[in-house]
């Protein structure tokens, strides 16, 4: 058997932890696009489009995130479209994080007073302008801080990728467990590790909300 | 092709998960609810000592993977000693992952309530404990109540993991039943559909139960 | 020549009757007020006026132009309809002179130097030509007022609808609008506005417009009607106000 030092267990984590890093960028950047179309679709007022949305929503919020990877990679495979752990962590993620962001986002839009829509209107800007001068700009300012603070959650959501066999810095830590036989010390570190990318990004989004109640 | 009747034969060991799951789903709602409004209390009214403690908990569990916390509890816990069933193991994470986003939810409830409400009990002579119970908590709750259930719900999901270290709930079922039968898609369907189904029932029971438990409003 | 003209105009919310088919003719240069008590329309009727309330029955015509809330056509509408609002509805996110210069040049295709030059001249004529750079949280609500009037005044519309412009405002900002209103109505714009200042409707106005249970109860020439009411309805609405 080989023998793993300290050094080799935590050089093998921070090397997995790229992975996490990766699989959470993609997933934000995924999830942030569809949400930006899902959101798009919800305000044409179309009724037709919203159900479209909010069934959406109601299915990827109302079932397990891991029910939805096992659905991507055993699923989808099993109907014969092939696709690797990977790409179908990326797809499952980035309905997840769409669905919640759709949501979270609705709810910044809400908060903007009915009367700059009217005024828009009255003054003779088209829909997308008015959503792109008028209801964006205000919108993104109130929209980032939980934003951010939901970064935390598509992270912490990756972890669910290492059951699906994609090999990330959760996966490693049990491949390290079966070797090292030191679960209590592997899965510390594991767990300090998302500490540290997680801790700062919730710190960041608390400070944006206080900035932004400050400035109001 | 899709062929859902494949799985009508194993709709015993889908029935059986589904129960698992309502268990443990019931046990640490009610479980990590008064972790979380414990806590909450001692963050809103403790010495300094105690708030630091419950918000280096709340963070802890906060920023880290569900999955790593139960691995950690399941793992990591018997190698100093503290030997767990797979099934004591999820009932710990559960509640203390619920109890961990519950403070903080309850805690900004406990915070929308006035001082000038806890003035009022104290010159009418209330103890704390009572003001806390009879004049604080219900307000506070009524504010947050939407977002406790949501959680409840997130939480409720997440036991999904709990599969990983062979408690037999849903999920395990699904599991098992797609490497009898080959039928992942099916399988991971039906079972979606039915958390998704719970999720439904769920909130509408806790829908429920916060109107019984804000009824005040409905006399005015 | 008729510059706004209402025919038979009926609209529900659901079952509720608002407008009970209201009749008005509007000519260039008037200055109409349309008062009543809250809940008798007179805030409908302004909004059906530029689309953005939809109607059942009847028509509305702008400068001959068919009024319906079809997008297309309020966009059209709102080259010649200008309106302000209660509450301002400036944009938080922009100076005065940004959102003074938004519609000139996003509608009507202006130069930002042209839409400046605007924006700087209808500011002058609220008086508000140093707040250029401002953001709008930083002026008194009178100031706010002025800056949504500057901003509806720069697309060069044909009549201005006033939406209770002074009901927000603290009583000793309220002289500030209704002077820049004043001055309007004397360089000859149409305005049409729904308002509890009895003074201002006789003293500048032109028309007045007695609204009742969605009707229109009265109307003529504001100081024959204010000072000699026919209906007891408006007797007692005068009677209420003053």
């Amino acid at each position: 058997m080989i023998q793993f030092s300290n050094y080799d267990i935590i050089s093998n984590l921070l090397f997995a932890t790229q992975w996490t890093i990766l699989l959470s960028l993609a997933a934000f950047i995924g999830g942030t696009s569809v949400a930006l179309l899902l959101t798009a679709m919800r305000l044409t007022r179309n009724p037709a489009m919203q159900t479209v949305v909010r069934i959406y929503v109601e299915l990827f919020q109302g079932t397990p995130l891991l029910m939805q990877m096992f659905l991507c990679f055993f699923g989808l495979s099993m109907l014969g479209y092939e696709i690797s752990a990977w790409s179908a962590a990326i797809l499952s993620l980035t309905c997840f994080t769409s669905a919640f962001l759709v949501e979270i986002w609705r709810g910044c839009i809400d908060t903007l007073p009915k009367g700059q829509w009217e005024a828009c209107r009255c003054l003779g800007l088209s829909f997308l302008q008015t959503l792109r001068h008028i209801i964006l700009p205000q919108a993104i300012r109130v929209a980032t801080a939980p934003t951010v603070g939901f970064s935390v959650q598509v992270i912490k959501g990756t972890a669910l990728a290492s059951v699906i066999g994609f090999v990330e810095l959760t996966k490693v830590g049990t491949m390290l467990n079966n070797a090292t036989f030191e679960p209590f010390k592997v899965f510390t570190l594991v767990a300090l590790i998302y500490f540290a990318l997680c801790y700062p990004l919730s710190l960041y989004s608390k400070h944006l909300e206080k900035k932004f109640n400050v400035s109001r | 092709m899709l062929y859902f009747s494949d799985l009508l034969q194993y709709s015993d060991t889908f029935l059986s998960g589904l129960r698992t799951t309502v268990e443990l789903t019931v046990l640490t709602t009610i479980l990590g609810v008064a972790l979380g409004t414990t806590c909450a209390a001692i963050r809103q009214y403790g010495n300094t000592v105690s708030q630091r403690v419950v918000a280096s908990y709340v963070e802890l569990i906060r920023n880290t993977p569900f999955i790593v916390q139960l691995f950690f509890i399941f793992f990591g816990l018997p190698a100093i000693g503290m030997k767990l069933s797979p099934w004591e193991a999820s009932i710990i994470a559960l509640t203390i992952n619920l109890g961990a986003y519950s403070t903080e939810i309850i805690r900004a409830g406990l915070g929308s309530i006035s001082k000038g409400q806890v003035e009022a009990a104290k010159v009418l002579g209330l103890t704390f404990r009572q003001t806390l119970f009879r004049i604080i908590f219900i307000p506070a709750f009524e504010k947050i109540y939407p977002a406790l259930v949501s959680q409840c719900i997130i939480v409720m999901l997440g036991s999904a993991v709990i599969s990983q270290i062979s408690v037999a709930d849903l999920t395990y079922a699904a599991n098992l039943v797609q490497s009898r039968n080959f039928r992942a898609f099916e399988s991971y369907l039906v079972t979606a559909l039915l958390y998704l189904g719970l999720s439904i029932i769920l909130r509408f029971v806790l829908d429920a139960i916060g109107k019984r438990l804000f009824a005040y409003r409905a006399i005015k | 020549m008729s510059l706004v003209n209402l025919h038979q105009v009926h609209k529900y919310y659901g079952d509720l009757h608002v407008l009970k088919g209201i009749d008005l003719d509007i000519k260039a240069g008037e200055v109409v007020s349309i008062i009543g008590k809250s809940g008798s329309g007179k805030s409908t009727l302004l909004r059906c006026i530029n689309g953005l309330e939809e109607y059942q029955q009847g028509g509305i015509t702008v400068d001959g132009n068919e009024v319906t809330t079809e997008d297309i056509q309020v966009r059209r509408l709102a080259l010649s309809v200008g309106m302000i609002f209660q509450n301002f509805n400036l944009f938080p996110h922009m100076t005065v002179g940004e959102n003074i210069m938004l519609a000139p040049t996003i509608v009507l295709k202006k130069s930002k130097a042209e839409a400046e030059e605007i924006a700087r001249a209808m500011l002058l004529k609220v008086g508000l030509e140093e707040k250029f750079d401002s953001y709008p949280e930083k002026l008194s609500g009178g100031q706010q007022q002025r800056v949504a009037i500057a901003r509806a005044l720069a697309m060069s519309p044909k009549v201005l609808l006033c939406d209770e412009i002074t009901s927000a405002l603290d009583p000793e900002l309220v002289g500030e609008v209704l002077k820049v209103l004043e001055q309007l109505a004397k360089e000859g714009m149409t305005l049409v506005l729904v308002t509890h200042e009895m003074n201002f409707a006789r003293d500048v106005g032109s028309k007045v417009v007695f609204m009742h249970q969605g009707k229109v109860w009265e109307e003529g020439d504001s100081k024959t009607l204010l000072s000699d009411p026919q209906t007891d309805e408006l007797k007692q609405f005068i009677g209420a106000v003053l």
